[in-house]
């Protein structure tokens, strides 16, 4: 009889399914995966060393480079360690805009992950779809904060600045005529709230077409239905969060568990699944979609009626207006010290999380009283999940595990920091 | 101080016999290296504490903290506990007693999702996890030699790598860019500028 033995297979860090840079070594039985393990850090820059080096501001805009698929999200949890360290008020506009541009970066998020998932399993359709309406969030982005992924919004004290009076227009080009032009800049001709209104008019018509597109779907269903099966018991053992764990069927959610900045204010139901399976997760951040694009529209309401500041005026910790510095004296002095110095943060330590859409994303610090952290940690949820890689695509075809990594909705800033 | 934390930590006083420290909302609690596995048992398995999930595991080094540094016990790790059942979170810390050989326990058996975090500790730190099945280094390079989160390892690093177009393949080499302060570290006094 022929000697049969395992053979190893050497998953990415190049392969396009493998959400970056992946290296996944699989020990395969036939097309039986019996062991899967991920090698990560290839994209391991030491964010929480640099972190180190640096002033409590100066870290900030490295929190976008994490996960860059969910930007906002990581610098809430960045700004929400040192408001709670340096014990600073947040002006509640402020922390409405950071709910309605979290939820923005969750569509955001959740649309790339559908996108993906759906490529990894053969539905191109859906990641084109996908990708249409990506485009209109990260023009808000864009919007707000000058760049369309790296963004650097959120500050310790409330937000850089508050939300623009106009959207930026597409410019004439020899490709357009004008109709086309007028056409492509409909939506645009109000402020940035009219723009995100008139998104989330149109969102849920979108979502729809997802659906039709897969929800139903036999082959999408064949793919993911009873793949990478986790109980509840071993998602919590593993520790799970988000909608990882929802997709498990324990309603857990920091939104509504542990509230944060308004979110007790607003209005959302939490999505669970029920067998734990990809299926599940599918749904559950389909869902999520949905009611994020609810609590979008209950921000824009609310900040419609109710201007005010969207930074603190306590200038140790957020710098003084450009008029005021170049009036007096004093704001001179506040600016220099925090552009050259930074911020003092009491000593102590501080864990504040957050509900990324991709789990719990947290930052805890370690100050010393120092204008630089002394050691910061940033719980990465991917970095959680990925660990489970194994357990979950363990006796699954190899194009399962593809479509476990796809579940897991990983981005490798984030895991490898 | 919110009742529910107040509830939590007489809890875990009730319990552990030890009370937990609450700071900004938070509770803290400190064992020693030899108590640190019943610990975790205990946090786990008791049906009023019930910390059912390991949110985190933190290697510390704390050799250059503030303007007294540790004479010894440098190295710490920080575990962020949260019960999902009661809705809790508690941070537990626990120092290595030997600086030269950092050794721990691994509570790998009692959460099993802290396999990663504590490979992740040993890559960064050095602090070695007796029982941990798989320690291997995971975030840095293959091959890699040094703990680089440690406090004494400069942020540039000891080697570099570059592509040598004679030997026609990559080489490390030692580290040709000094480390660069931009912003100096200060300290202010107590009542600094009057309060």
């Amino acid at each position: 009889m022929a000697e049969i033995r395992n053979y190893t297979v050497n998953f990415g860090p190049q392969h396009p399914a493998a959400h970056g840079v992946l290296r996944l070594v699989l020990e395969m039985d036939g097309e039986v995966v019996q062991r899967a393990d991920p090698h990560i850090g290839l994209l391991h820059r030491a964010t929480e060393k640099l972190a180190e080096s640096r002033t409590w501001i100066q870290s900030l805009p490295y929190m976008d480079r994490l996960d860059y698929i969910s930007m906002m999200c990581s610098e809430h949890a960045y700004v929400m360690a040192v408001e709670k360290l340096a014990g600073i008020e947040v002006p509640i506009r402020a922390q409405y805009i950071r709910v309605l541009f979290d939820e923005i970066t969750r569509i955001l998020n959740h649309l790339l992950g559908l996108a993906t998932l759906g490529l990894d399993l053969g539905a191109m359709t859906v990641f084109l779809y996908c990708f249409r309406e990506r485009e209109d969030l990260l023009d808000c982005y864009e919007a707000v904060s000058g760049a369309r992924m790296h963004a650097a919004y959120y500050r310790p004290g409330g937000v850089y600045r508050d939300l623009p009076d106009s959207m930026p227009q597409y410019q004439s080009q020899h490709t357009r005529n004008a109709r086309t032009l007028a056409q492509m800049n409909a939506n645009r001709q109000g402020s940035l709230l009219d723009f995100i209104e008139d998104f989330t008019e149109r969102f849920p018509k979108c979502v729809d077409d997802y659906e039709t597109l897969l929800t139903e779907n036999r082959i999408w269903k064949q793919r993911t239905v009873g793949i990478g099966v986790v109980s509840p018991e071993r998602a919590l053992a593993r520790g799970f969060t988000g909608p990882m764990l929802r997709g498990s069927g324990i309603a857990w959610d920091l939104r509504k568990k542990q509230p944060y900045e308004v979110y007790d204010r607003v209005d959302f139901d939490v999505a669970v699944g029920k067998n734990g399976d990809t299926y599940d997760r599918y749904l559950v951040r389909i869902e999520e979609m949905r009611q994020s694009n609810r609590i979008v529209k209950q921000c824009i309401d609310w900040l419609r009626k109710n201007p005010g500041p969207v930074i603190t005026d306590n200038h140790k910790v957020a710098p003084p207006s450009r008029l005021e510095m170049k009036a007096n004296m004093e704001e001179l002095i506040h600016h220099f010290k925090l552009f050259t110095e930074g911020m003092h943060v009491p000593e102590g330590e501080a864990y504040a999380a957050v509900e990324h859409p991709k789990g719990e994303f947290g930052v805890y610090f370690i100050s010393d009283g120092a204008n630089k952290p002394y050691r910061m940690k940033l719980r990465a949820p991917a970095f959680c999940h990925l660990s489970a890689m194994d357990e979950m695509s363990r006796g699954h075809m190899l194009a399962d595990a593809v479509a476990v990594i796809s579940t897991l909705d990983i981005v490798f800033g984030d895991i490898d920091r | 101080m919110t009742p529910r934390l107040q509830r939590l930590g007489e809890t875990i006083e009730k319990v552990l016999g030890r009370k937990p420290v609450e700071r900004l909302g938070e509770l803290t609690l400190e064992v020693g290296a030899a108590d640190y596995l019943a610990t975790a048992q205990t946090l786990r398995d008791h049906p009023e504490l019930h910390f059912e999930e390991l949110i985190d595991l933190c290697g510390v080094d704390y050799s250059t903290y503030g303007d007294r540094p540790r004479e010894r016990e440098r190295y710490a790790a920080v575990l962020h506990l949260l019960s999902v059942r009661h809705n809790g979170r508690l941070r537990l810390r626990t120092f290595c007693p030997d600086d030269e050989f950092p050794l721990l326990p691994s509570v790998i058996e009692v959460w099993p999702s802290v396999n990663w975090y504590e490979r992740e500790a040993f890559d960064l730190f050095g602090i070695v996890f007796e029982g941990h099945p798989d320690l291997r280094r995971i975030l840095t390079d293959y091959g890699f030699v040094g703990h680089p989160f440690r406090k004494d390892f400069p942020v540039s690093g000891y080697v570099e790598m570059r592509y040598d177009p004679e030997q026609k393949r990559v080489v490390y080499q030692p580290v040709t860019i000094e480390p660069r302060e931009v912003t100096p570290r200060v300290v202010r006094e107590e009542n600094y500028g009057g309060g």
